[in-house]
C-alpha cells in the first residue's frame, strides 16, 4: 500500500501540511501524522468516517484548534508558501483562509443579511462596495436574498449551509475550508451546495479543502481526496480513480463487486490494511 | 389623583437610575454571554476615582474624561489578565472570574482613594422643577428629569450602535456564537476590550448621577443588586428591556412603599422588586424583551 508515497498532486502546493501531529488536553492524540497538499484553484475532499480526524485537521489549519484545548505539537502548515500554524484566525482570514464549521454555526439572532456583512469584518469597505459584495453571494444563493431579513436560527438546514458559506465569501477568501456541508440536510440541498461550490471554484477561483463522511457525492464533485482513518491517511488520489478504487468502494461506498465475504474476513482484512497504512 | 401622579412619576424617574446601571450588565452579558457581577463594582470605583481626581482641584469637565481612561485602561486590564486566559470555558467559571474581580476592583478602589464618603457635586439641584410644580402642582425633581434625558440619550446611542455598525454586529455575533466570530475572522479580544470599555463608561455615568445623590461611597456597590430585578424584568439581552425594566421596578416599589406599605407596616421597598422578579421568572423566564430562545427540532 502506497498511501504516504503516493505521488502528491502534480501542480504547486497552495496548502501543505506536513506530518502534523494534534493533542487534545496534553494527553488526547488524535492526529497522528497527517501530510496533504492542496494544489491552486482545486477542490480537495478529506474523508473519513466518524472520529478519523477530518474536522481536527481542518481546525488545526484555521487554528480554531486552540479554542478547543487542541494543539498541534509537530509538523508544519503552510498557505501560500508562509507558515501560518502560529496565527490567530483573524490574521489567517486576512490572508484569504477562511473556514465554514461543521454545523453551519449561523449567528441565530442576526439576520441573514446580517450574517453575511459579519462575514466582511475583516475588510475595510464602503457602504457602496458591501452592497455589491452581498449582491454577489445573493448572485450565487439567490434563495438568501428571499430570506435576508429572517433570523438566521429561523430559517432551513440548507438555508443555513448557505448563509455560512456565503458568510465565508464575503471576506473574499482564496481558500475556504469547508467542514461537513452535507450534514442532516436533504440529497436535493446535497447536490445544490456541491454545485455552487463547483461553481465557485470554477468562477471565483476560489480553492477548497472539504471534509465529508459523505464520499460518492465529494468524489463526484472534487479533484483529487485523502482518506483518514484513526487520525492518519491511509490513502490518496485523483477522486476519479478513488471512486473506482475497489477498497474505497467496498469500504467507504458500500458496493462490492465481488462474492460476499464473511464478516470476519472483512474486518482482518480492513485491520491488515491500517497495519500497513 | 395628584399624590399618586407625584409618586408614580418619582418612582419612573429612580427607576432610570436603576436602569441605567443595568444597562452595563446587559451591555456585557449581550457580546459575551457573561454575567458580570463586578458591574456595581465598576460604578463604585468610577465614581471614587472622578470625585478623587476633582478633590486634587480639577474641574469635573477634566476629571471625567481622565476617569474614562482609567476606566478603558480597566477594560483593557480585564480582558487581558481575566478574560483571555479564560477563553472557551464555561459560563460559570467566567462568573466566577468576575466575583474575584468585583473584590478586587473594590479593594482597588478604597486602597488608591480611600473609604470615607465622598460628596459629589455636579452642579444640577435636586430640587422641584418649578415650571411644573407651577402648571400642574405636581413635584418633580429637577435632578432626576435630567437624569433621565442623560439615561434616554445613552440608550439612544447604543441602540444604534448595536444595530446600525460593523462594530455592533460583531459584537452581536461574538454573543452568539463565539467561535464562529472566530472562524469569520472576528478578533475576540479587540470585541471584549470594546465592551468593557463601554461598560466602564456606561458605569462612570451611573456612578456620577448615583454618587452625586447619594455620596460616593461603599453602598454604591448594593445599588447594583437593585439592577438584578430589572434585568430579569427586562431581560438580559436587551437594551430597551432594560430601560423598562428599570422604570416598572421604579415606578412598583414606589406605589407598593406607599399604598400597600402601611398594610404590613411599611418597609417594602427594599424587597418587592425582588417579588416581582420572582413572579416573572415563573412566567416569563426570558424577560419582557430578552431574545427568545431559538431553538430547532
Amino acid at each position: 500500500m502506497s498511501a504516504q508515497t503516493a505521488p502528491a498532486p502534480a501542480a504547486p502546493a497552495y496548502l501543505s501540511i506536513n506530518n502534523i501531529e494534534v493533542i487534545y488536553d496534553h494527553v488526547i492524540l488524535v492526529l497522528k501524522g497527517v501530510s496533504l497538499t492542496v494544489p491552486e484553484g482545486r477542490i480537495v475532499a478529506l474523508l473519513g468516517g466518524n472520529g478519523a480526524g477530518k474536522s481536527t485537521t481542518l481546525k488545526s489549519i484555521s487554528t480554531l484548534l486552540r479554542g478547543e484545548r487542541g494543539e498541534v505539537t509537530k509538523g508544519s502548515i503552510e498557505f501560500r508558501g508562509e507558515r501560518v500554524d502560529q496565527l490567530t484566525p483573524n490574521e489567517l482570514v486576512r490572508k484569504g483562509m477562511c473556514q465554514v464549521m461543521e454545523g453551519r454555526h449561523c449567528f441565530a439572532h442576526l439576520t441573514v443579511e446580517e450574517n453575511l456583512l459579519t462575514g466582511a469584518f475583516t475588510r475595510k469597505s464602503s457602504r457602496a462596495e458591501l452592497r455589491s459584495e452581498l449582491e454577489r453571494v445573493y448572485h450565487y444563493f439567490p434563495r438568501l436574498k428571499q430570506r435576508r431579513e429572517s433570523l438566521a436560527g429561523y430559517t432551513s438546514g440548507g438555508e443555513q449551509q448557505m448563509t455560512a458559506v456565503g458568510r465565508a465569501l464575503m471576506a473574499r477568501p482564496k481558500m475556504i475550508l469547508l467542514d461537513e456541508p452535507s450534514m442532516g440536510l436533504a440529497p436535493q440541498i446535497v447536490e445544490e451546495i456541491f454545485e455552487i461550490v463547483q461553481d465557485l471554484n470554477s468562477k471565483e477561483q476560489v480553492t477548497f479543502l472539504l471534509a465529508e463522511q459523505n464520499t460518492n457525492v465529494a468524489l463526484k464533485y472534487s479533484d483529487y481526496g485523502y482518506i483518514l482513518e484513526n487520525g492518519r491517511v491511509v490513502m490518496d488520489g485523483e477522486a476519479r480513480a478513488l471512486a473506482t478504487n475497489e477498497d474505497v468502494k467496498e469500504f467507504y461506498l458500500g458496493i462490492s463487486t465481488g462474492a460476499r465475504k464473511s464478516f470476519r474476513d472483512v474486518k482482518s482484512y480492513r485491520r491488515r490494511k491500517r497495519w500497513l497504512a | 389623583m395628584q399624590f399618586f401622579l407625584e409618586v408614580l412619576l418619582g418612582g419612573l424617574l429612580s427607576g432610570v437610575m436603576y436602569a441605567l446601571v443595568a444597562l452595563g450588565y446587559v451591555l456585557i452579558f449581550k457580546a459575551s454571554g457573561v454575567f458580570n457581577y463586578a458591574q456595581g463594582a465598576m460604578v463604585f470605583f468610577a465614581a471614587l476615582t472622578c470625585v478623587g481626581f476633582s478633590e486634587m482641584g480639577m474641574s469635573l469637565w477634566l476629571a471625567a474624561p481622565l476617569t474614562m481612561l482609567v476606566m478603558v485602561a480597566l477594560a483593557l486590564a480585564t480582558e487581558r489578565i481575566v478574560l483571555r486566559p479564560l477563553v472557551n470555558q464555561n459560563e460559570i467559571t467566567l462568573f466566577m472570574a468576575t466575583i474575584g474581580l468585583t473584590f478586587f476592583i473594590e479593594g482597588l478602589a478604597q486602597l488608591v482613594w480611600g473609604s470615607q464618603v465622598h460628596p459629589l457635586e455636579l452642579g444640577i439641584e435636586d430640587v422641584p422643577l418649578q415650571w411644573m410644580l407651577d402648571r400642574t402642582g405636581i413635584a418633580v425633581s429637577q435632578f432626576d428629569l435630567i437624569a433621565a434625558l442623560i439615561c434616554a440619550i445613552l440608550v439612544a446611542a447604543l441602540a444604534v450602535l448595536f444595530s446600525k455598525t460593523k462594530i455592533g454586529r460583531a459584537l452581536r455575533a461574538v454573543a452568539d456564537d463565539h467561535q464562529a466570530a472566530q472562524a469569520v475572522g472576528i478578533p475576540l479580544q479587540y470585541i471584549w476590550a470594546v465592551v468593557w470599555t463601554v461598560a466602564g463608561f456606561v458605569a462612570l455615568v451611573a456612578g456620577l448621577l448615583w454618587g452625586s445623590r447619594n455620596g460616593v461611597q461603599f453602598a454604591l456597590t448594593f445599588v447594583a443588586l437593585k439592577a438584578l430585578p430589572v434585568l430579569i424584568l427586562g431581560g438580559f439581552t436587551s437594551v430597551p428591556g432594560a430601560i423598562v425594566g428599570g422604570l416598572i421596578i421604579g415606578a412598583s416599589e414606589k406605589l407598593a412603599e406607599v399604598y400597600l406599605g402601611p398594610m404590613v407596616g411599611g418597609g417594602i421597598e427594599g424587597w418587592f422588586p425582588y417579588v416581582l422578579a420572582l413572579g416573572f421568572l415563573l412566567v416569563r423566564p426570558e424577560g419582557l424583551f430578552g431574545e427568545k430562545i431559538i431553538r430547532r427540532v
